[in-house]
Order: C-alpha cells, then sequence, then structure tokens
C-alpha cells in the first residue's frame, strides 16, 4: 500500500494543468492512476481499493463488474469526486479532482456528470417534475421546467409528472432518475447497478432507455453491474476482483 | 432477532415477559450504540435534572423564605390563648424537639412622675425571639445595633414614642403596677411587631420573671399568652397535627402563613412564580420527549415491518418497545436525579454569596418522588405514543417503504398522557388553577399553533417565487413536508414560547410586583382618628408637605348572615374562613372607588343605593365565605343589626400598604354607627420627629408603622426574583433541548436531500442558503406564532392568577420574530454541518 501523497507534489509544474491539456487533445474523458481507497472498519484498516490504472475514452461506454463487495460502488464515488482516494489520482474531463475542493468537485458534476442509484435516490418531498427540474435549477438554466417536462416525456412519464415518488414503481422511479441523470446534458453518466431492485423485463427497459439516451446525447457512461449480459451491450468491460482492477474483453460487441 | 415470536407461544407469562426484557434491554444497548436514543435520553435526562433542581430549589428556597417570614412571628408557630399555655402543649413541643420561648402581652398604664402614657406591654421569657432579632439603641433615633437576649430583670425597654409622651430619656425610672423599672434602652424593632399591626400604644418589653411584682395580672385580667415555638419543619407539622385536635376554645396555632396579609400575598405569589417556573420546565420536556420519541420511532420503522414480517404480534412489539423506554426512563432517570441534586447545590452556591445571611437550610429528599415520577409520567406520556403507533407499522412495509404506520388515532393516544401530566402538574404546583391555566394555554397554543402554521405552510407553497434555487428550494421545503413542518413549527413555537415567556414575560410579571410596592408606598397607618380629629389630623399632615393623603372611615361589624341564613364558625370548613366568621372586621364608606381596587362583578353606586343599603365585597372574602353577588348580607354593627344588598365584588390590592376594607357601603348607611378614621402616608427616615409630635398633638390616634414589614416584602420580592432566575437557567435549558430536538427531528431526511444535492453538483453554499432559509423562515414562524401565545398567556397569569395589571410590550414580538430566525437559522445550519462537510458519498452511504 503507498503512502498517501497530496496532490500537487513532487513537481514543479502543475501536472493537471499539463495533462488536462493532453487527456482533451487526446480525447480522454476518465483518467484513473494509481487509485487506491482505504477506510478504518470497526475491525481495523480495510483496504477495498488497490493501485487502480485505466482511462475511459469520451463516448466510451463502460461496464464495472465485479462480486458484490468487490468495490464497484466505492470505485464509482470516486470517479465522480464524491469520496476523497486514499492514493492515486483521478482527472475527470481533464481536471484532476484532487485538485479542487468540495465546491469545485460539485460544480464539476452539475456542469459534466449525471448519476443513477440501484435505490433511485429520489428526494421523496420533491415530485417526479421537481426532481429532475433539481439539476437543472442548480446549474442556473432559466427553463428548467420546460426542459425537466421534456426529459420525462422521453422516458414516457409525462402523466406522472405531479407524483410523488411514493406513488411510483420502481420502475417508474428509476426512469424518473434516469431523466434526472440526463437533466443538464452531462459528458458523462455514472450508474451503479441500476437494474438490480427491478425485474428483469423492467430492468430490460430501463436499460434501452439508458442506452438510448446515452446514444443520442453522446454521453460517456460508466456502469456498474453484475448483470453479463447487460456488460455485453458496453464497449469495453472492467472488472474488479478484491479491489484490483483488470480488462477482459467484452463478449460481443455491443450491438443496437 | 428472528427467533423471538415462533419460540413465544409455549412459554408462561412471566417467561415471555422475561424473554422480552432481555430483547428490550439489548435493543437498548444497541440502539444507544447507534447513537438514536442519545436525543431521547439527553430530553429525558434535562427534563429529570431540571424537575429534581426546580423542586430541591423550590423546596429550600421556600423553606428559607418561610424562615424569613418566620421572623416577622419571632417563630415559626405560635400557641395563643388568653389564659396561661397549657403546660401539656409546652410539653409536647418540646417532646417533638422545638425550641419555645413565653409571652405574655397586656396593656397597662406607665407612670412617670405626673406623667402616664398608656402602653403595649410585652413581658418576654429567655430565648425571646426564636426567629429575628430584637433592634435597640442607646438613644432615640440613635444607630440600632441587635440585642443580646432581652431586657435584665428590673430593667425596661420602651419605644421612643413612650419616651416623647412621658418626657423622659434613657435611664429614668418608669412605674408599672407596683413595679419600679429602669428605662435601659430604646426599642428600635422587634420581629413581631409587624405581626401586630394593631397594637394601640407605644411598646414596653420587660422580663417576664417581673411581671408576678408589678401585681398587674389578675384574674380577669386581658392579657394574651403566647408560647413561640421554632426548630424542624417536620417537628412543626408533627406538632400542628397534633396540636390541632386538641386546642381548647380560644386558643389558636398561628404559623407565618397566618400572619398579615400583605406577607401572605407575598409569599402566595413567590410560591407561584417558582411553581410556574417548575411548570413550564416539566411541559418542555414533555414537549422534547414527545419530539425525541417520534423521531426515534420512525427510524425504527423498517425493523418493526422486519419483525412484523417474520412473525412477531403486535403486543410483541409494544411489549418490547415499552420495556425499553421503561429501561431508558430508569437510567436516565437515575442520572437526571444525580444531575438535578448536584445542579441545586451548585445553585445554593451562587444565591447564597448573592443574598444576605442566606443561611438555606439542608435539602429534604421530598422533592426526589415527584421528579421521578415526572420523568416517567412525561417519558411514558409523552413517548410511548408514538412508539404505540409503531405496533401498527404493516409488515408490507418491508416490500413498499413508503408505507407508515396506519393508525390516526394520535390523540386518542395522547390523551390519557396529558390527563396524566395535568394531573401531576396540578400534584407538583398544588394550584389548580395556575396548573389549569398553565396546561390550557400550552394546549391552547397547541392547537392555535398548529391551525396558524398549517395555514402558513400551505400559504408558502404558493409562494414559490423567483428567489434563486437555494431560497426557492428551502421555502418549497417547507410546504413540501406539509404536516412535518407543522410538527416542527409547534414544536419550535412551544420551546420559544417558553422561552419568551421566560424571560420577558418573567421580567415583566417580576416588575409589575415590585411595582405594586413602589419606595413611596405608604409605611405609616393613623388609627383611631375620632371624627372630631378628622380636620385636624388631615391639616396637620398637609402642613407636613403629606398631601393626598385620604382619610377613610371605619366601623367594625361581624356578618351574622348571608340571605337570611345565619352563619358561624362552624359553617366553614376553611380556618381563615372560620376566623374571619368569628372576628369583627373592617366596614367603610365611601363614594369614591380606590385607586386600586377593580370591579371584578355587578357595578359600582348607582343613585338609590345608599337608601336600599348597597354593598361591595372584596373577592376574596366573597370566595372564602360563599357570598355570591346580589346576595343580602345582615351584619351586627355596634349591638345593632345592619342589612345590605351585594352589588359589586371588588379586587384589593392587600400588599399595596393602603387602607383597604373587605366591605364598603355608600356613604350614608353608615352614619347611625360609630365610626373612626384610619389613613395610611409615607414617611421618610428624615421625617420621623413628625410622629413624635402628631402623638402629642392627638394623644388617642394610634401610629402603626409598617416600614419593617414592607422591608420584609420587599426582601421577598427580592428574593424570589433571584430565585426565579436561577430556576429559569434550568427552565432555559429544558427550552433549548426541546429547539434541539425539534430541529434534530427533520435532520436524517436534510442528511439525505443535502447528500443528493451536492450528487447532483449542489455547491455547498447553495445546500447551506436552502438550509438557512427552510430553519430562518420556519424559525420566524415560530418565532412570531410564540410571541402571540406568550403575551395572551402573560396577560392571562398576569390578570387571573397574579392579580396585576399586564403591560403591553412589543419587545416580545421582535424578540420572537428575531430570536426565532436567527436561534432556529443557526442551529439547524449548525446541526447539518457535518453532514454538509462529509463527502456526499459517505453521507448516503449511512442512511
Ligand atoms: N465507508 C466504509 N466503511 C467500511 N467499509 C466500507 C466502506 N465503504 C465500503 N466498504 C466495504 O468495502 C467493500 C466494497 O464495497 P462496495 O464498493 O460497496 O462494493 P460493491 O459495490 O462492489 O458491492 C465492502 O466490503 C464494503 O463493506
Ligand atoms: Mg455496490
Amino acid at each position: 500500500m503507498r503512502v498517501d501523497h497530496e496532490q500537487g507534489t513532487g513537481s514543479g509544474v502543475d501536472p493537471s494543468a499539463r495533462l488536462a491539456v493532453n487527456d482533451s487533445a487526446n480525447n480522454i474523458m476518465i483518467r484513473v492512476e494509481d487509485l487506491g481507497k482505504q477506510v478504518v472498519s470497526p475491525e481495523g484498516p480495510l483496504v477495498i481499493l488497490t493501485a487502480v490504472d485505466f482511462r475511459i475514452g469520451r463516448g466510451e461506454r463502460v461496464a464495472v463488474v465485479g462480486a458484490s463487495g468487490s468495490g464497484k460502488s466505492t470505485l464509482l464515488g470516486l470517479l465522480a469526486g464524491l469520496d476523497a482516494p486514499s492514493s492515486g489520482r483521478v482527472w475527470l474531463a481533464g481536471v484532476d479532482l484532487g485538485a479542487l475542493d468540495e465546491d469545485g468537485r460539485a460544480l464539476l458534476r452539475a456542469e459534466r456528470v449525471g448519476f443513477v442509484f440501484q435505490s433511485f435516490q429520489l428526494l421523496p418531498g420533491l415530485t417526479a417534475l421537481e426532481n429532475v427540474m433539481l439539476p437543472l435549477e442548480l446549474a442556473g438554466q432559466a427553463d428548467a421546467r420546460r426542459q425537466a417536462f421534456e426529459l420525462l416525456e422521453r422516458v414516457g412519464l409525462g402523466a406522472r409528472a405531479r407524483h410523488y415518488p411514493a406513488q411510483l414503481s420502481g420502475g417508474e422511479q428509476q426512469r424518473v432518475a434516469i431523466a434526472r441523470a440526463f437533466a443538464g446534458n452531462p459528458d458523462v453518466l455514472f450508474a451503479d447497478e441500476p437494474t438490480g431492485n427491478l425485474d428483469q423485463k423492467t430492468g430490460h427497459r430501463i436499460v434501452e432507455l439508458l442506452f438510448a439516451l446515452n446514444r443520442e446525447q453522446g454521453t460517456t457512461l460508466v456502469l456498474v453491474t453484475h448483470d453479463t449480459e447487460l456488460a455485453a451491450y458496453c464497449d469495453r468491460v472492467l472488472e474488479l476482483d478484491d479491489g484490483r482492477l483488470s480488462e477482459r474483453p467484452p463478449a460481443r460487441t455491443a450491438g443496437g | 432477532m428472528a427467533s423471538i415470536p415462533t419460540a413465544m407461544g409455549s412459554r408462561s407469562v412471566a417467561q415471555r415477559w422475561l424473554h422480552t426484557l432481555r430483547l428490550a434491554l439489548r435493543a437498548l444497548r444497541r440502539d444507544w450504540q447507534s447513537g438514536e436514543l442519545r436525543v431521547l435520553a439527553l430530553a429525558l435526562l434535562i427534563a429529570v435534572a431540571s424537575v429534581a433542581a426546580v423542586g430541591f430549589f423550590n423546596d429550600r428556597v421556600q423553606q428559607a423564605m418561610e424562615r424569613k417570614a418566620s421572623e416577622l412571628l419571632g417563630a415559626d408557630l405560635v400557641i395563643a390563648a388568653p389564659n396561661p399555655i397549657r403546660p401539656e402543649l409546652i410539653e409536647a413541643a418540646r417532646r417533638q424537639g422545638l425550641q419555645t420561648a413565653a409571652l405574655q402581652n397586656f396593656r397597662s398604664v406607665v407612670l412617670a412622675g405626673d406623667a402616664m402614657q398608656l402602653a403595649e406591654v410585652k413581658a418576654a421569657g429567655p430565648g425571646y425571639p426564636l426567629r429575628g432579632a430584637l433592634l435597640i439603641s442607646d438613644r432615640p433615633f440613635g444607630p440600632a445595633r441587635p440585642a443580646d437576649g432581652i431586657p435584665n430583670p428590673g430593667q425596661v425597654w420602651v419605644d421612643e414614642r413612650l419616651l416623647s409622651a412621658l418626657q423622659r430619656q434613657v435611664g429614668d425610672m418608669v412605674e408599672l403596677g407596683t413595679g419600679q423599672f429602669r428605662i435601659q434602652q430604646i426599642l428600635t424593632d422587634e420581629p413581631d411587631r409587624a405581626g401586630a399591626v394593631f397594637s394601640i400604644a407605644p411598646r414596653v418589653l420587660m422580663n417576664l420573671a417581673d411581671v408576678p411584682a408589678t401585681g398587674l395580672i389578675q384574674p380577669g385580667s386581658r392579657v394574651e399568652y403566647r408560647q413561640l415555638l421554632a426548630g424542624e419543619p417536620a417537628a412543626l407539622a408533627a406538632f400542628r397535627d397534633w396540636a390541632q385536635t386538641r386546642l381548647q376554645v380560644g386558643e389558636k396555632l398561628q404559623g407565618v402563613r397566618d400572619a398579615r396579609a400583605e406577607l401572605r400575598v407575598a409569599l402566595e405569589r413567590a410560591q407561584r412564580f417558582l411553581n410556574l417556573a417548575a411548570l413550564v420546565s416539566v411541559i418542555l420536556a414533555g414537549v422534547g420527549v414527545a419530539i425525541a420519541a417520534r423521531r426515534f420511532a420512525a427510524r425504527h420503522w423498517d425493523s418493526v415491518a422486519i419483525l412484523r414480517c417474520v412473525g412477531a404480534t403486535q403486543g410483541v412489539i409494544v411489549r418490547l418497545f415499552a420495556l425499553e423506554l421503561l429501561a431508558l426512563a430508569v437510567l436516565a432517570g437515575m442520572a437526571g436525579l444525580a444531575v438535578g441534586y448536584g445542579a441545586q447545590f451548585g445553585l445554593s452556591e451562587v444565591l447564597g454569596s448573592l443574598l444576605s445571611q442566606a443561611d438555606l437550610p439542608a435539602p429534604s429528599w421530598q422533592p426526589l418522588l415527584p421528579a421521578l415520577l415526572t420523568g416517567f409520567i412525561t417519558l411514558l406520556g409523552f413517548g410511548l405514543p408514538p412508539l404505540l403507533r409503531l405496533r401498527a407499522v404493516p409488515p408490507l412495509r418491508v416490500l413498499r417503504r413508503d408505507l407508515g404506520p396506519v393508525d390516526a388515532r394520535l390523540l386518542a393516544l395522547y390523551g390519557p398522557a396529558v390527563a396524566a401530566t395535568l394531573a401531576l402538574l396540578i400534584w407538583q404546583a398544588g394550584e389548580w388553577r395556575l396548573a389549569l391555566y398553565v396546561c390550557g394555554g400550552v394546549a391552547g397554543t397547541v392547537v392555535v399553533l398548529a391551525l396558524a402554521a398549517w395555514g402558513l405552510v400551505r400559504a408558502l407553497g404558493l409562494l414559490r417565487g423567483r428567489v434563486g434555487v437555494a431560497w426557492r428550494f428551502g421555502v418549497a421545503n417547507i410546504a413540501r413536508r406539509g404536516s412535518g413542518s407543522t410538527v416542527q413549527v409547534v414544536a419550535l413555537g412551544l420551546g420559544l414560547m417558553a422561552l419568551l415567556m421566560l424571560t420577558l414575560v418573567r421580567a415583566e410579571l417580576l416588575a409589575n410586583w415590585r411595582a405594586s410596592l413602589p419606595a413611596d408606598a405608604p409605611n405609616h397607618f393613623l388609627i383611631n382618628i375620632q371624627p372630631d380629629e378628622v380636620a385636624g389630623v388631615r391639616a396637620f399632615l398637609h402642613e407636613r408637605g403629606l398631601q393626598d393623603v385620604e382619610l377613610f372611615p371605619m366601623v367594625r361589624g361581624r356578618l351574622t348572615a348571608i340571605n337570611d341564613r345565619a352563619v358561624g364558625p362552624d359553617d366553614y370548613e376553611d380556618s381563615r374562613a372560620k376566623r374571619l366568621v368569628e372576628r369583627e372586621f373592617n366596614l367603610s364608606w365611601t363614594d369614591r372607588l380606590q385607586g386600586d381596587n377593580r370591579i371584578v362583578a355587578g357595578r359600582w353606586w348607582q343613585d338609590g343605593d345608599s337608601a336600599m343599603g348597597a354593598a361591595s365585597v372584596e373577592k376574596g372574602l366573597a370566595q372564602d365565605l360563599g357570598i355570591a353577588l346580589h346576595d343580602t348580607l345582615r351584619f351586627q354593627v355596634a349591638g345593632q343589626p345592619l342589612e345590605a344588598q351585594v352589588t359589586s365584588l371588588r379586587s384589593v390590592e392587600w400588599d399595596s400598604f393602603r387602607a383597604n376594607f373587605f366591605v364598603v357601603f355608600p356613604s350614608g348607611v353608615l352614619d347611625r354607627y360609630p365610626a373612626t378614621w384610619i389613613t395610611s402616608f409615607h414617611l421618610s427616615a428624615g421625617q420621623q420627629t413628625v410622629l413624635a409630635d402628631l402623638v402629642r398633638r392627638y394623644p388617642s390616634v394610634t401610629v402603626l408603622d409598617v416600614d419593617a414589614l414592607m422591608n420584609k416584602v420587599r426582601e421577598i420580592m427580592d428574593r424570589v426574583s433571584t430565585a426565579v432566575e436561577y430556576v429559569f437557567l434550568f427552565t432555559l435549558a429544558a427550552g433549548l433541548i426541546v429547539l434541539y430536538a425539534a430541529i434534530q427531528a427533520t435532520q436524517d431526511e436534510r442528511r439525505f436531500e443535502s447528500a443528493i444535492l451536492r450528487t447532483l453538483g449542489a455547491r455547498r453554499a447553495v445546500v447551506r442558503r436552502s438550509l438557512l432559509a427552510e430553519f430562518a423562515l420556519l424559525g420566524l414562524l415560530a418565532g412570531v406564532l410564540a410571541a402571540a401565545a406568550a403575551t395572551l398567556l402573560g396577560y392571562v397569569l398576569a390578570s387571573h392568577v397574579f392579580d396585576f395589571a399586564y403591560r403591553w410590550s412589543p419587545w416580545v414580538w421582535l424578540a420572537g420574530g428575531g430570536i426565532g430566525m436567527l436561534g432556529v437559522g443557526l442551529a439547524g445550519l449548525l446541526g447539518a454541518r457535518s453532514a454538509l462537510n462529509q463527502p456526499p458519498w459517505r453521507a448516503l452511504r449511512e442512511l
């Protein structure tokens, strides 16, 4: 295990600035170097991720697979800057996340990142429409309501705009979550087992919707799943095994 | 956990309870470790601690104050009789470990050469006074110092009025009966002087051992025998109980509270202030527990659903949580008692140095039981209802998380709790009226707060204007949370109301109380002014700068019948009522309602009232004797009957030290009866010679100096004010816990929301602003509503419980709104700080 190091140390030049130029030029959306995560649990230190290295290009669709508890969600959280790594670095859209403070990362997320969770994570006090409006409002968009409504229609829930999450089925809630994730045209979409809580048929529809929107908007997609069929839709498959990452070829090339 | 319910069927009831108890204890440990119970425990701990501290402290302050008041009697308890006190009574008192001292009071003429003067002689035995001190000085109007004991045999200490009447000086000899005595000291003050205001003539204090030598006491002489008693409260109470049933005709027991009306009223008010502080802290504790329990229950919906799923019956659920709560009550209650007891010591420390010679008696263990009971009833009463609702959580919640408990009979559940608390409050306060007003006020406030909050929350829903995402989100949140926000506004409102009541309204009440006895309140009474002296006395006072002095006629009469039904002492249970019927009391006439009197029922005089025989009765007397408006009263005045109809009831400020009368008539009604006149005025310390002149000019007029009494009343006021300030600190802590609990109540939702908001890219400032907007607005709503409630309750308390005029203060509103907005806003932010500084991923994982 490497010792944690401060971002920006060991070099006179700001590496993020240099790499930002390179990443944009090389069309790299996510770059991960020597990433490690370790937490202190009641039973002592627990290593979740070790020496993870990879790049994801703009517009790529990447599946992250692995057994439950292998560290997939943790990796996703680090990629989105929702949590701080113990070691190593993450560049998102050419920006070194470690060089930003919490608010800087929040701004970056507001501009470029969308999220879909296994357990939907809609705000229970907001209607479907208001949930979708939220990222648009946070980004200061003027016609948030119209855009949100269009997105809801796009996911087939225009008629349910005024319903609260508790009044929607799981599949419908996940569709609202997808609409919310695509609101504001993110460059990257992270999805953490988006079908994990749904039946197979509903899960299928969700996946189709996800990929359709991804195609329409040219979004980079990072999809955590243990569904091999779902992984097969993707361009690449990254496999986590007990905190270590390896790449394996996809079963078949993504079709429609 | 999953194995419990299936294994239950075959066991005995006892085993089942034992098993559930074990489970409950395990659940308590687990919940404690996960921190969910801590707010609940803290609310309870502060509740019990504050009630215990207030109880311990009130008890001690009350004891101290009664001791202070005892100084006015010179004792804690007095046996008074027209005959020598029976030895068996004195022995019984000694057996209880009480100190005793004997007194004899009689009137006699004092001779000095040709001059003579009627004097009030007090012959004192060793030990007098048991409480308070005699003050003496070497020359008239000289500096006073506490006396060491009583006059030696052969010596007397006299009032300076006697010296000026007899034209004698300290060191001269005077004759009392057949005895010769040397005037050794000027008697400036005696503790029980104030207690016997109707002492008519100048005072002579002599040694009891000299009485036989005077030959003044013969069979048939009018002598008042008094045995002074002092000692521990328990011993006094035991003696009182023992003696009460054995008193013979003419024998009386006089306690501190039987003393002067001014003092009785001051002490009663004092107790009310302290009780009020205690009451409010109990109610606050209940509210704190209710909110914390509501949150605790909501956090257990999931686990209850799972328990129900694996087959736990509703009974098991109820037992499980009831036992867990009970275990918590025991632990937190004990801790609370310890904290309360310790706090009370610190409190007395502080107070002890603030108050001169305040040797507070040791705390008694009496307040322990009420404090513990209060803790249990508050916890079970306010904490159990939301937990009982847990049994109604549908097992289906496992599948559909939006399903909560469906039992909507919350009122039915809180009903017994509120009733129990009310009973407890009444028991604790010992004053049903104060308790009812406070409870009614709080209950009314809850309803009004709930309605107003609900309306305002609705209105906010319409107000989702264009104020930026953070503010809009925050404001809209209040409307979105609907019932949750209403509960929160009610809780915050109650907490703030209590704080306002206890700061501003308390200050108002205390200030009003003190203002009722201003520095220039009358401190001297003149009585026995004959009708032909009235004009002369008025002119005499006027010449000496005492303008606006009013003289009132006074006729003594005894009430003999109400509506043709004869009344006597046996018709009444209450000892005060008995005394009132036994004695003659003062009747007066006037055409103008006195400034500090208020008509509370009926009307003031009209034409023809004089001919008809109308009367206006003081409301306390009316209450004690069962007199109603329009009743016909018959009096016996100077051997002749007098009938009058009650046309009004008046309230009177007895502690204003102005002359006041139980019954007044229109002028003309009392013309046939012999009257003397009475007046009162304020005389500053330098004007004492006026009295000497007055006594010389009008020898038959009696001067009563109530300065000492007023100072005692003022001292009690000061002590009570200080005590209330300190007791208030505990109530403040209880209020803060309520506010904290109210803010914590929605903290889980907010943590989740702020994590989601930040995941979606909101900067912390945005989240913070939206939190601030929401809390500040909630606080403003609650604060304004609280100010309204506090003002109303303060007004009702002032006018109906404490009996003063209430002054409306705009500060309550400003403070309510301002403190609500700033305090709740900042507190809300502080509460959310940890969630804001944590990476959002962690917050989402933990929820
Ligand atoms: N904050 C944390 N504290 C303790 N353990 C953690 C924490 N976060 C993750 N873990 C542990 O790290 C491992 C990986 O978790 P996670 O990333 O959620 O796995 P996956 O999503 O692949 O199922 C699990 O064993 C989990 O219990
Ligand atoms: Mg996971």
